[in-house]
């Protein structure tokens, strides 16, 4: 459990390090300027190194951690893949589709990324939030997303 | 003063805003018992449905959802000894054994009574003390208001759960994402890497549904479904009655509660969940028989409800009259305002007399209709609870798509959102909390621009921050509390002494599997 929390800790410093570094390369694009005339790239500067400088105190207290914390569970993998797939798939459906169908397909994969929910009950959740959605959506905030389009 | 209550409470009882109150009490609540699904999640999905709404109603929604959340955890910790938020983690310690011990009806009833006497309490509060401090900051300059908030974001991203560096982390990271968009002093395009939807700066809506809804469904989907909830306990409006002499220990509870919600609410970044710990330490320090906490004692359930709930509306006084907010849930209702065009601060009393009123009056009717819609719809949440997480989700994650999308009809935000949830389920799991990276995202453009504008003030010169008195105060404590945190952590010393059983419970994000 230690050796995993120490672990955590240094992928943690290891992503805001690499998000500080990001912010300051991309803010020298930008004028830093004076003190009394600031330009847009000095507060993004100051940000990212400051996010820099935690991230290296994180690393130096991720080494001499010591206090356990209930790990988290990671998610499941499935749902992960089912999850993404879904909304992926809203965007896409959306676009060229339209609202029922893509609510249908989201719904659907979604529901499908949850092991004990079966495919006729995925299907069902589908039907159903989908009558929903149209209806509280579409009909009743009148939301500018046709109901279907084609290509 | 009498004048503006009546102007107040005219506006909220008006029949269209009372409407949207009383749905977005119901709503709140309802969704505020579903699991796996927390008020920051709520109120940003029902955000978009408010843009038709007029300014004042829209508000008055958006109160009311916050409000039925806030209680609907009351209800998971008593029942289910589920925290929905961190903030009512401490009610499970008492509320469930009561539950337990087939009192769940007394539970719920004390920590109702709880709630609206509390929130009465913090809603006087908000009436004396909103209109002072209003006045006060007519004097503010840039640089107080940056001193203001640095210390707000400072102290909301230490002192709250978890690692400070991380708090700190992740507020940078929120004021980083905040920076994205055009600059509006100089009009350089800053991070948006030629992607011209990107060019009016990232969707709160999307960043907030990404943070707290995709991450959430990604943690809890396919992991939280198979867990039976236990309904048995029968839960009528006749069986909530407290026993003889019960509610004589409650009340006074109710009212040392109520006083350190108050207090601890206005300040930044302490809030409900500070205030609710604190009590339950006093209640148990100053009962006679200490040893009925932890067993079910309806005092330890009283106390913390009414300082939640006081705390919960005294957080309103700095977010309405300085336009800071303390915490995440703050900043977004600040945000949900400036996207209804109503600019927080000292002049919104005075611009916006029918805001600011009406929505005090709001929160004494939200509560109220909370205490009446309640003891009839015991049943109801009840058998809310029992829907499983595995229908759920998919039904979160299609509300998460189409709101986003109907903020600007645009499929781009739904493609932020899911990327801003991968990230949030990616720092989930590395142990970071995302509620302050969502007050960071909210502050951040706030103080990059009072921070030039003060240094244009001065010349600048960067002691201006420290020579003027309310800035150079401020100053001050933000620097004793970056000691103080420092100083803690070198002793090894648990920062959140009450808030030990918070570990257990460390995020919203992720109840703890049943027992």
């Amino acid at each position: 459990m230690r050796a995993f929390r120490f672990k955590r800790d240094v992928y943690a410093a290891g992503l805001m390090m690499l998000i500080g570094i990001g912010t300051v390369t991309g803010s020298l694009e930008h004028d830093v300027n004076t003190l009394a005339r600031i330009g847009p790239g000095f507060f993004p500067l100051l940000l990212g190194t400051a996010l820099i400088g935690v991230s290296a105190l994180m690393l130096a207290a991720a080494a001499g951690a010591a206090e356990a914390e209930p790990a988290r569970r990671a998610p499941s993998l499935r749902a992960w893949l089912c999850v993404t797939a879904a909304v992926v798939a809203f965007i896409v459906i959306g676009r060229y589709g339209g609202l029922v169908p893509a609510s249908f397909v989201v719904v659907l994969l979604a529901a499908l990324g949850d092991e004990s929910n079966s495919l006729k009950e995925a299907l069902a959740l589908a039907v159903g939030l989908t009558v929903l959605a149209v209806a509280i959506f579409h009909y009743g905030l009148q939301m500018q997303f046709p109901l279907f389009r084609w290509g | 003063m009498l004048e503006n209550i009546l102007l107040g409470f005219a506006t909220a009882l008006s029949l269209q805003n009372l409407l949207y109150a009383f749905v977005g009490v119901l709503i709140g609540n309802a969704i505020g018992v579903l699991p796996g699904i927390g008020a920051l999640a709520a109120i940003s999905m029902l955000l978009p449905i408010t843009y038709g709404l007029d300014p004042t109603g829209a508000l008055m929604m958006l109160a009311g959802l916050y409000y039925g959340t806030s209680y609907g955890g009351a209800i998971t910790s008593i029942l289910l000894n589920v925290p929905g938020t961190v903030t009512h983690a401490v009610v499970c310690v008492d509320g469930n054994p009561m539950a337990r011990q087939g009192r769940a009806g007394p539970a719920l009833f004390v920590a109702m009574a709880g709630s609206f006497l509390g929130a009465s309490c913090g809603i006087v509060i908000l009436m004396l003390f909103s209109p002072l401090l209003a006045e006060a900051a007519f004097a503010f300059g840039p640089a107080e208001y940056f001193a203001l908030m640095l210390l707000g974001l400072l102290a909301a991203s230490t002192l709250a759960v978890g690692s400070p560096l991380k708090g700190v982390s992740m507020v940078l990271v929120g004021m980083i994402a905040g920076v994205v968009g055009i600059d509006v002093n100089s009009g350089a395009a800053r991070f948006t890497f030629d992607v011209p939807e990107l060019m009016d700066g990232l969707s709160l809506v999307a960043l907030a549904l990404g943070l707290f809804g995709v991450a959430d469904v990604y943690a809890n989907a396919n992991r939280l479904g198979r867990r039976s909830f236990v309904t048995e306990t029968r839960v009528t409006a006749r069986t909530v009655r407290p026993e003889k002499g019960e509610m004589r220990r409650v009340l006074p509870a109710i009212g040392r509660g109520a006083g350190l919600g108050s207090f601890f609410g206005a300040l930044p970044g302490t809030g409900g969940t500070l205030a609710s710990f604190v009590s339950y330490g006093l209640e148990k320090r100053v009962s006679r028989t200490p040893e009925r906490f932890g067993r079910g004692a309806p005092e330890g359930v009283a106390g913390p409800e009414s300082a939640n709930s006081s705390a919960t509306i005294t957080a309103f006084i700095p977010t309405l009259t300085l336009g800071i907010p303390g915490d995440a849930v703050m900043a977004l209702m600040l945000g949900a305002m400036m996207i209804h065009n109503i600019i927080p601060g000292p002049q919104l009393m005075a611009q916006h007399p029918t805001v600011f009123w009406g929505l005090v009056g709001t929160f004494w009717i939200a509560s109220a209709l909370l205490l009446i819609l309640n003891l009839p719809l015991i049943g109801m949440w009840v058998k809310m609870l029992s829907i499983p997480y595995r229908l759920l989700y998919p039904a979160v994650l299609l509300f998460i798509c189409i709101g986003v999308y109907g903020e600007t009809n645009s499929l781009f935000n739904v493609g932020v959102v899911l990327a801003v949830g991968l990230f949030g389920s990616l720092i989930n799991r590395l142990g970071f909390e995302p509620a302050p990276a969502l007050l960071g995202f909210i502050l951040g453009p706030m103080m990059e621009e009072n921070f030039r504008r003060a240094l244009l003030l001065a010349h600048g010169d960067l002691t201006v921050f420290l020579t003027r008195p309310i800035s150079g105060a401020c100053m001050l404590v933000t620097f004793a509390m970056v000691a103080l945190v420092t100083y803690k952590r070198l002793r090894r010393w648990p920062l959140a002494r009450p808030g030990e059983p918070v570990r257990a419970v460390a995020s919203s994000t992720q109840p703890p599997p049943a027992a």
